[in-house]
């Protein structure tokens, strides 16, 4: 194991290489600042799930599962179905993730995620009761993250609404009707930016972001409305900055939404 | 958001809102500092029906000793609940939501402190919110950032949280209980008035660009109000001008 010591001699020499190329309009991994990493989804990859998706964002890997089961509407909601975001960041994942109960980080990242999902109504939550007030569709969505070089908001985002716009109702199975598949009404796509010194990159890799000072995520719908935004770390932005990614979200979002649908429709990738 | 269906209207036909105030009105905010003797800074808000107070302690060793930084402070906030604070009793503890605020204000707090002067040690803020009414995180912040002063903390600046969202398709600033419930996208920020950096930005709803850019600019003009008051508390306590390096 290395000492606190070296791993900080190496970020100080990491921190003004990335620094020096952003100067430059590059990154270290040859992209352009708005370029995402190559994205590829595979859908239904776990069978016994009632929808899946494995998504690989560069060399970040994460499996979605999603398992909907019948189960009492909350007391408020009687009439609307049910959704819970889980993460773990397994330890197989990374050198710096540890076994036990889930980290802040895994919390904020389930979160964020959840907030995209729900906010933007993805799931039409009224066509999942069963009978009002008794029973209703609880749609459970757990992210595995399995290989982590970066950016996991991005990565589970995408392979959340990949494995939901995949997922089927599995009412025979519990004696409710036919199969029907989860109604989906909008495709929130999570955008995350990085800051570098005075420059903001797109889909931070390892790298990019082991050395930012600070981290927003942005949220939009295909119809560009905003449904989440989360900044995180130590540095700030200042508006202009937040107003330029919000923008950037935008169009970058709706490239990535592109794919992700395209994978469903057999079309690309 | 929680997203309920309600028929409750939220801004009448004179455009003003459920408790009376216009779109781009404040609740009204009272806070003071040093509150707690024991601790090394305190302070206290009323924001609305809000009630919070926060205690500093620290810089002191930071404890265990893996979580010590060579080169600066950890600041460790710790956004708590009450279990008489809402409605509904509360499960004492934290949730995974009081982790997730606990997070990005340790982190907004970070950004305002120099933590570089003080390596190895750990800052410890402690939030507890004893009667919640929306906005809690955003009136957390601005009384922690009172408490650290109070501590007499090295900052960069003060640090200030404001909140603003929609309800019935119209940008507020300053949402209540009812307007966060019932309301359709809430965007609280925490800001250094100074620089006008954004140092804690969230948002959950449903906005468009115009929508979401007119909630954040009500918000941070808002900022700077409440950053006067928080610059006359401090005054009345210690007297002379915070703004004097």
């Amino acid at each position: 194991m290395s000492s606190k010591f070296t791993e900080g001699v190496v970020a100080e020499s990491k921190r003004s290489y990335i620094h020096k190329l952003a100067s430059e309009g590059t990154r270290i991994d040859g992209r352009d600042f708005d370029e995402v990493r190559p994205i590829k989804i595979k859908t239904g990859f776990i069978q016994r799930a009632d929808g899946s998706a494995l998504v690989e964002l560069g060399d970040t890997k994460v499996l979605v599962g999603v398992k909907i089961e019948p189960g009492e509407p909350f007391p408020d909601t009687p009439d609307m179905g049910i959704m819970t975001t889980n993460v773990e960041l397994v330890p197989l994942a990374s050198p710096t993730f540890e076994p036990g109960p889930p980290s802040e980080e895994a919390i904020e990242l389930a979160r964020v995620v959840d907030r995209g999902i729900r906010e933007s109504h993805t799931i039409d939550m009224e066509k999942l009761v069963i009978e009002e007030g008794e029973k209703v569709w609880v749609v459970f969505i757990d992210m595995h993250v399995l290989d982590y070089h970066g950016n996991l908001f991005d990565a589970c985002g995408i392979a959340a609404l990949a494995a939901l716009n995949n997922a089927t109702v599995p009412a025979e199975r519990f004696g409710f009707g036919d199969d029907f598949k989860l109604p989906i009404m909008h495709y929130p796509v999570p955008v995350t930016f990085a800051k570098i010194g005075e420059w903001i990159v797109a889909d931070p890799n390892l790298d990019e972001e082991s050395i930012a000072s600070a981290r927003l995520t942005v949220t939009t719908n295909e119809e560009e409305k905003v449904n989440a935004m989360q900044k995180g770390l130590f540095g700030t932005f200042t508006y202009e900055e937040v107003k330029k990614s919000i923008n950037r979200s935008m169009s970058i979002g709706k490239q990535v939404r592109k794919i992700i649908l395209g994978d469903e429709n057999g079309k690309e990738n | 958001m929680m997203g309920m269906k309600s028929d409750i209207r939220l801004i009448d036909d004179n455009g003003l809102r459920i408790d009376g105030r216009l779109p781009n009105q404040l609740r009204p905010i009272k806070m003071e500092v040093g509150v707690v003797k024991r601790a090394d800074g305190s302070a206290y808000i009323e924001w609305g029906g809000n009630k919070i107070i926060a205690a500093v302690y620290g810089p002191r060793e930071a404890y265990p000793k893996h979580v010590q930084e060579s080169d600066r402070a950890i600041v460790r906030a710790r956004y708590n609940m009450a279990a008489f604070s809402v409605d509904e009793r509360k499960r004492p503890g934290p949730d995974r939501r009081s982790v997730e605020l606990s997070k990005v204000i340790s982190e907004a707090l970070t950004s305002a402190i120099f933590v570089e002067k003080f390596p190895r040690t750990a800052i410890d803020v402690y939030i507890e919110v004893l009667q919640a009414d929306a906005g809690t995180r955003v009136a957390g912040i601005t009384v922690a950032s009172l408490a650290l002063a109070d501590a007499g903390i090295p900052m960069r600046d003060l640090i200030v949280g404001c909140a603003a969202g929609k309800v019935d398709d119209v940008v507020v600033l300053d949402l209540n209980k009812e307007e966060d419930n019932f309301g359709q996208a809430d965007v609280p920020m925490a800001i250094l008035p100074r620089t006008g950096e954004i140092a804690l930005l969230q948002m959950d709803g449903d906005l468009t660009y115009d929508e979401l850019t007119n909630a954040m600019e009500m918000a941070m003009d808002a900022a700077k109000k409440i950053y006067n008051m928080e610059i006359e508390t401090l005054k009345a306590k210690y007297g002379g001008d915070v703004n004097e390096q």
